[in-house]
C-alpha cells in the first residue's frame, strides 16, 4: 500500500511538473518532449487506477502517434524563439480569460454533476470486478454491441479526418517520374529495339 | 494491494533502477570528469567554416500527411485490441459491427490510395 501512494506521488508530481514545463520552457521541441513524460507518468497514474488497457492506448496512441505529430507541426512551423517570447504578456490577458471560462466551465459541469440526483442512478451500472474480468474484456464487452452508435461514430470521424488531413496537405506533383509497372510490362520488343545488318567495313 | 498492481511492480522498480542509473552515471560525470566549458565545445561544427543558418529548416508538410495518416490507422488497431478479446462474449452482432468500423475506414483507404497520398513521389 505505501508502495502505491509513493508511486502515486511520484508520477502525479512529475506529471504536474511535466504540465507546467511544457508550456514555460523556451524550445518547442523540449516543450514536446515533456509532454510525452507527462503522458508516461499519466500511463502511470491510469495503471495505478486499475485502467490498465487505457495506460496502453495511451502510451502507444499518445507517445507514438501523436507526439510524433507535434514534433512534425513544431518543426514546420519554424519558429523563432525570441519572438515567441515576445509576445508572451501580449497574449496573457486573452489565454487567461479562456483558462479563467474553462475553469468555470469545469467547475459547473462537475459541481452539476455531484448535485443531480440523476447522477447516481447512471453510475448504477456495477463495474466488473477487476480480478475476473480484465480491463480490455470489459471494454470489449460493451463497445461494440451496448454502445455501437459511438463506435460508428467513431469510424466516422476517422474517416473525416484521413479525407481531410489528405484534402488539406495532399498536392500531386507535377514533372515526377513515376513507376508505371503496366506501363513497363505492356513494352514490346518490336515497339523498342531493332535489328540491323550491318556489312563488315561499313557504317551504320 | 490487489494482485494486478503486483504484476506490475517489477517494472516500477525498473523504472526506479533506470532513474537512479541515470542520475548516478550524470552526476558521476560531473564530478569526476574535468569541465571546462567553452562555446566553442557547444557550437555547430561544419566543414570548418561558419553555419550558414540554423539546424531546425522547415519540415515538409508531406511528412504531417504520412503522420496523420498513421494516427488514423493507429487507432483503428487500438479498436481492434477489445474486440478481439472479447469476441466470445460479443457474439455476431459485435463481429458485424467491428466489420462496418473496418469498411468505413476502408473507404477512406481506397480514398487515399487513388488520391496517391500514400506515395512520396
Amino acid at each position: 500500500m505505501i508502495i502505491q501512494t509513493l508511486a502515486f506521488y511520484l508520477f502525479s508530481s512529475v506529471t504536474v511538473f511535466a504540465a507546467v514545463m511544457v508550456i514555460s520552457s523556451k524550445n518547442p521541441v523540449h516543450s514536446v518532449l515533456f509532454l510525452i513524460l507527462a503522458f508516461f507518468n499519466s500511463a502511470g497514474l491510469f495503471v495505478l487506477l486499475g485502467a490498465e488497457f487505457l495506460a496502453m492506448i495511451l502510451v502507444v496512441v499518445y507517445v507514438g502517434a501523436v507526439a510524433v505529430l507535434f514534433m512534425f507541426v513544431v518543426m514546420m512551423l519554424d519558429i523563432n524563439i525570441a519572438e515567441l517570447k515576445h509576445g508572451f504578456l501580449q497574449y496573457l490577458p486573452l489565454g487567461g480569460v479562456v483558462g479563467l471560462i474553462l475553469l468555470l466551465e469545469l467547475i459547473l459541469s462537475l459541481g452539476g454533476f455531484i448535485i443531480s440526483s440523476q447522477s447516481q442512478s447512471s453510475i448504477a451500472a456495477p463495474r466488473p470486478n477487476i480480478n475476473e474480468v480484465t480491463n480490455t474484456e470489459a471494454i470489449g464487452n460493451l463497445i461494440y454491441t451496448n454502445y455501437i452508435y459511438f463506435f460508428q461514430a467513431a469510424g466516422l470521424i476517422l474517416l473525416v479526418a484521413m479525407i481531410g488531413a489528405i484534402v488539406l496537405t495532399h498536392r500531386s506533383r507535377e514533372n515526377v517520374r513515376k513507376q508505371n509497372i503496366s506501363d513497363q510490362i505492356n513494352r514490346r520488343p518490336q515497339d523498342t529495339i531493332e535489328i540491323k545488318k550491318v556489312t563488315t567495313g561499313s557504317g551504320v | 494491494m490487489n494482485s494486478l498492481l503486483i504484476e506490475y511492480l517489477p517494472i516500477l522498480i525498473f523504472l526506479g533502477l533506470a532513474v537512479g542509473l541515470a542520475l548516478a552515471i550524470v552526476t558521476a560525470s560531473l564530478i569526476v570528469a574535468r569541465q571546462k566549458p567553452d562555446q566553442e565545445k557547444l557550437s555547430a561544427y561544419e566543414c570548418g567554416f561558419e553555419p550558414f543558418e540554423d539546424a531546425r529548416i522547415k519540415f515538409d508538410v508531406r511528412f504531417y500527411l504520412v503522420a496523420i495518416l498513421f494516427i488514423i490507422f493507429d487507432l483503428e488497431v487500438a479498436f481492434l485490441f477489445p474486440w478481439a478479446v472479447s469476441l466470445g462474449n460479443i457474439g455476431v452482432f459485435g463481429f458485424f459491427s467491428m466489420v462496418i468500423f473496418l469498411l468505413i475506414l476502408t473507404v477512406g483507404f481506397i480514398y487515399e490510395w487513388k488520391k496517391g497520398a500514400l506515395e512520396w513521389e
